[in-house]
């Protein structure tokens, strides 16, 4: 057994060198800062009127359209887009329709309609279907689906027709905060050391072993039980410590940031990557990697 | 209590992962999270510590009063203890929502270490049949992320040793009536001896085996689990099961075993940290909340 207690410590900066300030000419903001007591700007999204003062009432970027001024929050709930890949879980199973749980301020909606059934894509939907919809999915189960329509309120309508898309099997759902993903052309990754990801725009991301052959009569909901070699769970539970240890140092997540923090982190035992000076020293090898590769 | 929902597959990721001694974070069926530990965190406690273990977060604040003992025991104090839900911790706990499993925990806390074997009650009285020190424990959960007596019991127990109460003497005048008297030191107070105090281990079983430290996610793959209070000794002063599925005899005595083998290793860390801790004094940054 291990026991590792410890005196918590404050958390330091790490500044690299090489890298341009922390800032890099942004307008960044706390609630309550006084973005400008100009009268001729419109009031949007995270601020408010104080006093004829246009001020934040959000930790965040500040960005200007014209004459409007919005924050763009650091730390908010998913806000989702049309296209959007997102991982979610199914919270509730009702009338032609499941609740998915996003991370989004309101549950999202996936329509019976807008699943792939088995039996190919052409296949009407009858009164049976709409009965057996919970086997398909049921409360509890992962999707990855794709941002299909965003509603008035906000809520978002979801699809998984496509063959990428469906129920997760085994694996393991990392939860960082929506503003790490990096928006890319794919958000599907077999990532060379062994394991699969999708990184969710919601900030849910799926780790999971490679899949072989895929068999695709199943439309992608069909999961496999068995048994998953330990050299492939040591990549997932390292990937998922990573993971973890750049979200909490904010680094932005995407397959290459992802892969160099994997390869530092080779370094250490699993368990030790969480421990603060361990993840320290990998974050700071990665952050460092990627500013090379950038420059 | 806080849970979550995982589907199937996940929990067939997560046994055979625990079936072969290799959990999702990376850790072995006996190995604890990193745990953060700061003391003196409240300044107006007479005793206080947090505990931070993955996402659990447990803030243990220490009062002392002067009341009059209980008639069955009359030269012995007490503790009461009182475990609070903060809404913060999950939104199910919002309004009365987290009081059934506060009362619970506390019921437990109370049996677990209110008794004179854990800790020397007699060294709370003040005048046999009129005053003692009542320790008012008062437990709030900032954060759930499984395995929260642990954290509990390692809080407490660093709250114990960091509390402080101040030294009285009782005088007696002609007519036979007594008199506290307050000493004038404020660095003159009594200490409590934590030596026996007991930690408890959680173990989950998932699957055919069993693991400290559970997970919420773990736990919601297990159907049982057994709380185990050591002491340093190795002594097992309380067994609880708790969840609604059964445990069969042979596995509960194999839990107790590794429970007794993890609480007695987990002391030694745990006060050589706290006289750490003393030792820098005024001199340790304070981290508090805001880590």
């Amino acid at each position: 057994m291990a026991v590792d207690m410890r005196l918590p410590t404050v958390r330091k900066q790490i500044s690299l060198a090489g890298s341009n300030s922390n800032a890099d000419g942004k307008h960044l903001v706390v609630p309550g800062d006084v973005i400008t007591s100009d009268t001729g700007f419109m009031r949007g999204h995270g601020t408010y009127m104080d006093d004829e003062k246009l001020t934040a009432s959000v930790a965040g970027e500040v960005e200007r359209v014209n004459k409007l001024i919005c924050v763009r929050p650091l730390k908010t709930r998913y806000n989702g887009e049309v296209g959007d890949v997102i991982v979610g879980r199914i919270t509730e199973v009702q009338q032609k329709r499941w609740k998915v749980e996003t991370n989004s301020r309101l549950d999202s909606v996936l329509l019976l309609s807008s699943v792939n059934l088995p039996g190919g894509e052409l296949r009407r939907r009858s009164a049976e279907d709409e009965l057996t919809m919970r086997d398909y999915l049921q409360e509890g189960d992962l999707i990855s689906a794709e941002v299909q329509s965003v509603f008035s309120d906000g809520a978002l309508s979801l699809h998984t027709r496509s063959l990428k898309y469906g129920k997760l099997g085994q694996g393991v759902l990392v939860q960082v905060s929506p503003s790490l993903v990096k928006r890319q052309k794919t958000h599907f990754h077999n990532l060379p050391c062994g394991a699969s990801i999708i990184l969710g725009n919601n900030g849910f991301l799926w780790l999971y072993p490679t899949p072989g052959q895929q068999d695709e009569e199943e439309g992608g909901y069909y999961t496999s039980l068995e048994l998953v070699p330990l050299s492939d769970r040591e990549v997932i539970s390292r990937l998922r410590n990573c993971l973890l240890a750049l979200a909490a140092h904010k680094v932005l997540l995407y397959d290459t940031s992802v892969l160099y923090c994997y390869e530092s982190s080779l370094l250490y035992q699993i368990k030790d990557i969480l421990k603060p000076e361990t993840m320290d020293e990998i974050v700071m090898v990665t952050r460092q990697r990627l500013l090379d590769q950038e420059g | 209590m806080a849970s979550v929902q995982i589907s199937e597959a996940e929990k067939v990721y997560i046994m055979h992962g625990v079936r072969d001694d290799l959990r999702v974070d990376g850790r072995g069926c006996e190995d604890y999270r990193h745990m953060e530990i700061e003391t003196d965190v409240v300044s107006n406690t007479d005793g206080s510590a947090k505990v931070r273990m993955g996402h659990t977060d447990v803030l243990v604040g220490i009062k002392a009063e002067l009341r009059r003992p209980r008639p069955n025991v009359p030269d012995e104090g007490y503790l009461e203890f009182f475990v609070d839900c903060s809404a913060n911790a999950t939104p199910e706990f919002e309004g009365r929502g987290g009081e059934e499993l506060g009362v619970e925990l506390s019921n437990t806390l109370y049996k677990v270490f209110n008794s004179h074997r854990s800790l020397d009650l007699r060294s709370l009285c003040v005048c046999p049949g009129e005053h003692c020190w009542v320790l008012y424990v008062d437990v709030l959960l900032l954060q759930c992320d499984g395995n929260l007596f642990d954290a509990m019991s390692i809080a407490i127990k660093a709250a114990l040793f960091n509390t402080r109460i101040p030294k009285v003497r009782v005088l007696e005048d002609e007519e036979g009536g007594k008199e506290i008297e307050l000493s004038d030191d404020p660095y003159d107070c009594l200490r409590l001896r934590v030596d026996n105090i007991p930690c408890i281990v959680t173990l989950c079983k998932v699957g055919h085996r069993h693991v400290v430290d559970a997970t919420l996610q773990e736990k919601a793959c297990s159907a049982a689990s057994l709380l185990v209070a050591v002491t340093p000794r190795g002594a097992v002063t309380c067994v609880r099961k708790l969840g609604a599925g059964s445990l069969d005899p042979d596995s509960i005595f194999e839990m107790t075993e590794t429970g007794k083998r993890v609480g007695k290793a987990l002391h030694a860390p745990l006060m050589e940290l706290l006289q750490k801790d003393e030792s820098l004094g005024k001199k340790r940054q304070k981290v508090g909340f805001l880590a």
